[in-house]
């Protein structure tokens, strides 16, 4: 036994966080850590206000979906990619599109020369979309769409190439993300400005409320909020100030707060401190539970629970000794899990190098498998839960969310806030925060700072070659040769015309769509009404 | 003699939104006692050759995570020599595979600076480049 208490013995560190800006952690923690009673904040698994999950067996009747995010080439490629996950176990699809996609741009647009194809598939028309789904029955698979600006024109298609394959609108499962306000803090692909966009994901919500009541009309996203730098405490504060502004939203379009909540679902990280991610997870389904009821007095539970996916971190992959990310990724994906997610992507090792390869893929749904099948962490519900340490952060964590909901309120709401700049500040200042720590050596990230090698193991990677472009292109010059024309000219008019007024746009879209209008069409017809945005640059 | 400051431009070509890594170098380098312009995101290079020279910048310095590097980059350092800043030091981020970087290189981008890059080896760079160049200004 040392001759020394606790308290003198010297420690490795003058002060033990979470992450960087995180917070303070304490030797150890007892039963005097936990405010009050704590059995009614945390309720039982399946109970209001879900601090524990929202299932009552949790994983115990049905895992996780496991959704990996790919897209890239053009839809040929990108279909093949599908089957083969599809033929190794994967439960769910999340499509990447090119930013062009994203953007409102069609490929031979001038900004998408580099782009075609990169960062996901290209997309320009129906005509693609009907073959990026050939042989893979929509009326049976559940799909997610990693699309905002552009969201209503892509739902559009989606719902078209379905309805093609004999598929019923009604049935359709999936998400679209949809979730515009954080484009404006962190992802960055608007296009038209921050009151006219509210209005299309209103359009998108309401239109699923009454047409679509397995689809999740919108995905409201902290992942990208954190992948911009901030701390996990801003992740959840300035998300569900996001999904608060949606909710007033939709109600003052007239509608009652149970018809749309149910189909809102939410998107989040996992960063490497497991256990803070996993306080964050439970806090977060605690918050949004008691917003729901108390601020906006819902009485469904389904509006109630907060229902997410995960995906690992990318920012915390090395490009210094890839290989090590493969146990960052195990580690997140493992708070994911304990966490209570509903779908979850892993990332692939070699992310910070290039798109990933077909090898790295398979690593990375297979790390779900293993946690799913051989770790146990899925066989009880909230294993975390009644650890002090953890009953205290959620606490911690809750309160800190809060304190910047109250911010973000104080300023009449979030899309003022990011007016504002309040929020892309706070962000980037955290962000800057945690380079100095890593530059500073405070922060340890392993091979970069510390533990460096000379040389590094360098694996193959993906490459997407120029021909990619060159092809799509031409396809899209054949689309337009061979289409009605002057149908086209009609629907796109018929879009402007309802851009310009109250109604729901979502029907105008689909008949556009199905007349083989583009993206880059439509879009450019959005923004003969609505105008263009351009961000004030915020350091 | 009293120094110049040394003039940096940010920017981003292309359709990317990942700016995290751009404004903490934008901050980063304006903290080491440079004048930073930052430029933002979605631009052309058409539009960044033009600031650059309007700038009257030393350096400029641009981002991108989309894949799209291999057809902006060279083709912005292009205009920007073009338009008559045959002096000023490009250099670029990103995720940029590494054997993409000879032929970036070729194309008059003095350095690519990946994932994990401190700061520090920024400014060092620059400020290395600078002196030696100082004559050809």
């Amino acid at each position: 036994m040392p001759d020394a208490t606790p308290s003198e013995m010297t420690e490795r560190k003058k002060i033990f966080r979470t992450t960087v800006d995180g917070n303070v952690v304490k030797r150890v923690y007892t039963a005097d850590d936990i405010e009050g009673p704590g059995q009614e904040d945390t309720g039982a698994p399946g109970e209001y206000p879900f601090t524990r999950h929202i299932m009552p067996n949790g994983y115990r009747s049905r895992l996780w979906t496991m959704r990996q995010y790919a897209g890239f080439a053009t839809v040929e490629e990108t279909n093949q990619r599908y089957r083969y996950l599809y033929r190794n176990g994967q439960t769910g699809f999340s499509v990447a599109f090119h930013l062009p996609t994203q953007e409102g741009y069609d490929s031979d647009h001038p900004l998408s020369a580099g782009e075609v194809g990169r960062c996901g598939v290209a997309v320009d028309s129906l005509a693609d979309m009907e073959r990026l789904w050939q042989d893979i029955p929509l009326a049976e698979v559940s799909t997610s769409m990693t699309i905002n600006a552009t969201a209503p024109v892509i739902l559009a298609m989606y719902i078209a190439a379905a309805e093609k394959q004999g598929a019923k609108r009604r049935e359709l499962r999936g998400t679209v993300q949809n979730d515009i306000l954080k484009e404006y803090i962190a992802r960055n692909t608007y296009t038209f400005a921050p009151a006219a966009s509210m209005r299309l994901v209103t359009d998108v919500c309401a239109y699923c409320a009454r047409n679509m009541p397995r689809w999740n009309s919108i995905s409201i996203s902290g992942y990208h909020i954190r992948e911009a730098g901030a701390t996990a405490a801003q992740e959840a504060g300035f998300t569900l100030a996001n999904g608060i502004a949606y909710v007033k939203a939709m109600m003052a379009r007239g509608m009652e707060v149970d018809s749309f909540a149910p189909q809102f679902s939410f998107f989040f990280a996992a960063y490497t401190n497991v256990l803070e991610e996993v306080a964050k997870f439970r806090a977060l389904r605690r918050m949004w539970a008691r917003i729901m009821k108390e601020r906006f007095g819902a009485k469904d539970p389904r509006s109630m629970m907060l229902r997410y996916h995960v995906q690992t971190d990318g920012f915390t992959l090395t490009a210094q000794q890839p290989l090590n990310n493969t146990v960052r990724v195990a580690l997140q994906a493992l708070a994911a899990v304990l966490g209570g997610c509903q779908s979850l992507h892993t990332n692939s090792y070699d992310e910070a190098l290039a798109l990933p390869s077909e090898e790295a893929v398979q690593v990375a749904l297979r790390t779900q498998q293993i946690i799913a099948h051989e770790s146990g962490a899925a066989d009880t519900v909230d294993p975390m839960g009644g650890s002090y340490y953890v009953e205290w952060l959620t606490g911690e964590l809750e309160k800190k969310a809060m304190a910047y909901i109250r911010e973000v309120d104080g300023m009449g709401g979030a899309l003022r806030a990011i007016e504002q700049g309040y929020i892309q500040r706070e962000i980037a200042a955290s962000a800057y925060h945690y380079q100095l720590a890593v530059d500073s050596g405070e922060q340890v990230v392993v091979g970069v700072n510390e533990f460096v090698n000379e040389d590094d193991h360098l694996p193959e990677t993906l490459e997407i070659g120029p021909e990619v472009e060159q092809r799509q292109v031409q396809k899209l010059r054949e689309l337009r040769r061979e289409r009605d024309n002057d149908k086209v000219s009609a629907v796109l008019e018929q879009v402007r015309r309802v851009a310009a007024s109250d109604e729901n746009v979502m029907p105008a879209l689909i008949e556009a769509v199905k007349a083989y209008a583009t993206v880059g069409e439509i879009s450019a017809a959005l923004r003969d009404v609505f105008g263009e945005y351009r961000e004030p640059s915020i350091l | 003699m009293q120094e110049k400051k040394t003039r940096v431009l940010i920017a981003k070509p292309g359709l990317d939104g990942h700016d995290r890594g751009a404004k903490v170098v934008a901050r980063g380098l304006r903290d080491a006692g440079m004048e930073v312009v930052y430029l933002g995101l979605r631009l052309t290079p058409e539009q960044i050759a033009d600031a650059a020279i309007q700038e009257d910048v030393d350096v400029v310095g641009l981002d991108c995570l989309s894949g799209a590097h291999m057809v902006l980059f060279p083709r912005t350092a292009q205009l920007i020599r073009e338009r008559g800043g045959r002096n000023i030091l490009v250099i670029g981020g990103g995720i940029i595979p590494r054997k993409d970087i000879p032929a970036l290189k070729e194309a008059g981008i003095a350095e690519i600076f990946g994932p994990g890059t401190s700061i520090d080896t920024i400014v060092e760079f620059i400020n290395d480049r600078l002196a030696d160049g100082a004559n050809d200004k």
